[in-house]
């Protein structure tokens, strides 16, 4: 009796030691927001196959970002700006030669993460800016303004995604037939690669660019293994990708790791559990699946 | 009102990039016709629809429908694709995809009417598969499938109904019940434009065909356009349909 209430209380207290800290509370709260609009959004990458694209955006924001940080910008701006601006030569690139869209984004996204690099290392000689943290995430740098400009970033992003729902999913599911209906599919294309581009911008400091795509695509992926609607799998998704990222925030804490790499073990791992167990879908237990084990043996012996 | 305004197809070619796709095409729909469009593969079919909707740009020529260009009247048009060109794991039920029909008319901010969900309804019952809106549409049959998608061009309330090979893989039940319903739209006056490539039998149920290959080989009655010396241009020297065509 009383060990489980001793169990109870440091179980409480290790949940709430680090919330006494108020760059921890920030992060926390960023990592929520940031947890919500990632899955949210990604779901519309995950069922447009566009996972890609956000690999894409999320490295082409960097040199946006120095160039901002230069300038005496906020960097949320500049980021956004070098995303959107890589979507349209990724467009342009493939609309105006042979080339195609994904051999387009692997050559767009490199340069501009190349060039990122290069800004980032030459300034941060001089100032007191660190590229890991934007490349894997830093909770330790979150300040108020960014708990601000994430809550606006957070709001806009779910405000565009509530109202613009049943257009975008005609769109997303049936292009063609969205264009033949009469509806402005460019515009919602462009409204959605500027979604994108926001979510990733507001996501820089908790997961970092280069591993912001799991968390744009792996809570999505989960959810949609364990429920059939596109609304159900964003919600779900929200919750996978708050859990995920408010986990991976602790782990950074106890563990001392970045906390975009924390996160992403947790997330990988639900996937990893829904893709085993979904009842709808999991490969082991799912509906038309041989019993585990046979499965199993079947991993083990693919001849058999 | 009876619709009596007519699709005029006026001087079309369309490229792909360096190939030229079609070439110098002249015709007219009419309302009140199941019309087919017929040819081999790759002669063009699934192109010279989607440029006379302004699905995709076009070298020359106009489409126009009434008095006005065609592409400017989406609102009018219900369009079908190819139902390969559908990702059919997308986490939507069959309700979802036909309540697509209503996303033009319901208009940007708005949230869908009881008339919009009840006109719904009516459509899925008219394609037999109001037992199965809640199914997700990866758990369907082809033949299933395409009954959905010609509910959402029902639910659109169109005065065009174009469709894209609706007949391929789908179960001679789904075939009737799609037929049945393309001769009611064209009674109720409405322009029916379905692409097809099957010579068999079912080419008795259009009553004018348009006959294709990268040019317009022939247009008009069925019986006007199906001849040797018309099949021969589009299909080349052997096709074996004239015994099924009595
Ligand atoms: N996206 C595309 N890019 C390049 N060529 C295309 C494209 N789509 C179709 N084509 C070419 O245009 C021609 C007509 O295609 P299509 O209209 O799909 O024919 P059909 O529907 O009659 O089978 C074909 O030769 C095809 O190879
Ligand atoms: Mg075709």
């Amino acid at each position: 009796m009383s060990l489980d209430l001793a169990l109870n209380l440091a179980v409480l207290d290790w949940f709430f030691e680090p919330l006494q800290f108020a760059f921890m509370q920030r992060s926390l709260a960023v990592a929520i927001m940031v947890g919500v609009i990632c899955s949210v959004v990604g779901s519309y990458l995950m069922v447009q196959r566009l996972a890609l694209l956000g690999d894409a955006i999320s490295h082409s924001v960097l040199p946006g970002l120095a160039i901002a940080f230069l300038l005496g910008v906020n960097i949320f701006i500049g980021a956004f700006i070098a995303g959107v601006i890589s979507t349209v030569i990724i467009g342009w690139i493939h609309t105006r030669s042979p080339i195609k869209e994904d051999a387009a984004m692997g050559i767009v996204f490199s340069a501009f993460f190349a060039l990122g690099i290069t800004l980032i290392t030459t300034i941060q000689r001089d100032n007191k800016i660190d590229l890991n943290h934007f490349l894997f995430g830093n909770i330790l740098g979150v300040t108020g303004g960014d708990v601000r400009d994430t809550a606006i970033i957070a709001g806009l992003v779910l405000l565009a995604v509530a109202v613009l729902y049943k257009e975008l999913l005609f769109y997303s599911f049936d292009p063609l037939g969205a264009q033949a209906s009469g509806l402005p599919t460019g515009l919602l294309n462009a409204g959605l690669m500027v979604l994108i581009a926001l979510t990733v911008v507001a996501s820089m400091k908790v997961v970092g660019v280069i591993l912001v795509l799991s968390l744009l695509i792996a809570p999505g992926a989960t959810a949609y293994l364990l429920v059939p609607r596109l609304h159900q799998v964003m919600l779900l998704g929200a919750a996978i990708g708050v859990f995920s990222s408010v986990s991976g925030m602790y782990l950074s804490y106890y563990v001392n790791l970045p906390s975009g790499p924390a996160i992403v073990m947790v997330v990988s791992t639900l996937f990893a559990l829904a893709f085993l167990l979904s009842p709808r879908h999991g490969v082991l237990v799912g509906p038309g699946r041989a019993r585990p084990w046979r499965q199993l043996q079947r991993l083990l012996r693919p001849g058999l | 009102m009876v619709v009596t305004s007519k699709i005029m197809v006026d001087h079309l070619s369309v490229n792909y990039r360096d190939v030229q796709a079609l070439r110098n095409i002249n015709l007219t729909v009419r309302p009140g016709k199941v019309v087919g469009v017929f040819g081999p593969n790759g002669a063009g079919k699934s192109t010279l629809v989607k440029a006379m909707l302004g699905l995709m740009p076009v070298v020359t020529g106009r489409v126009t429908y009434g008095d006005d260009i065609l592409a400017h009247q989406l609102d009018r048009v219900a369009y079908v694709p190819q139902r390969s060109q559908i990702d059919w794991t997308f986490p939507a039920t069959v309700w979802d995809v036909v309540m697509m029909g209503r996303v033009k008319q319901t208009g940007w901010f708005k949230r869908f009417s009881a008339p919009s969900h009840q006109i719904v309804q009516d459509s899925l019952e008219r394609v037999g598969m109001a037992d199965f809106c809640d199914r997700p549409i990866g758990a369907l049959s082809g033949g299933q499938q395409q009954r959905v998608f010609l509910a959402r061009a029902l639910a659109q309330q169109a005065e065009i109904f174009c469709f894209d090979e609706p007949f391929v893989g789908v179960d001679q039940k789904t075939e009737t019940v799609i037929f049945s319903i393309f001769r009611e739209l064209a009674a109720a006056g409405k322009i029916v434009l379905v692409i097809n490539h099957d010579l068999g039998e079912s080419i008795t149920n259009f009553d004018q065909l348009i006959l294709l290959n990268k040019e317009l080989i022939a247009a008009g009655p069925r019986d006007w356009v199906l001849t040797r010396d018309h099949m021969t241009r589009a299909y080349g020297g052997h096709v074996g349909f004239f015994g099924h065509v009595a």
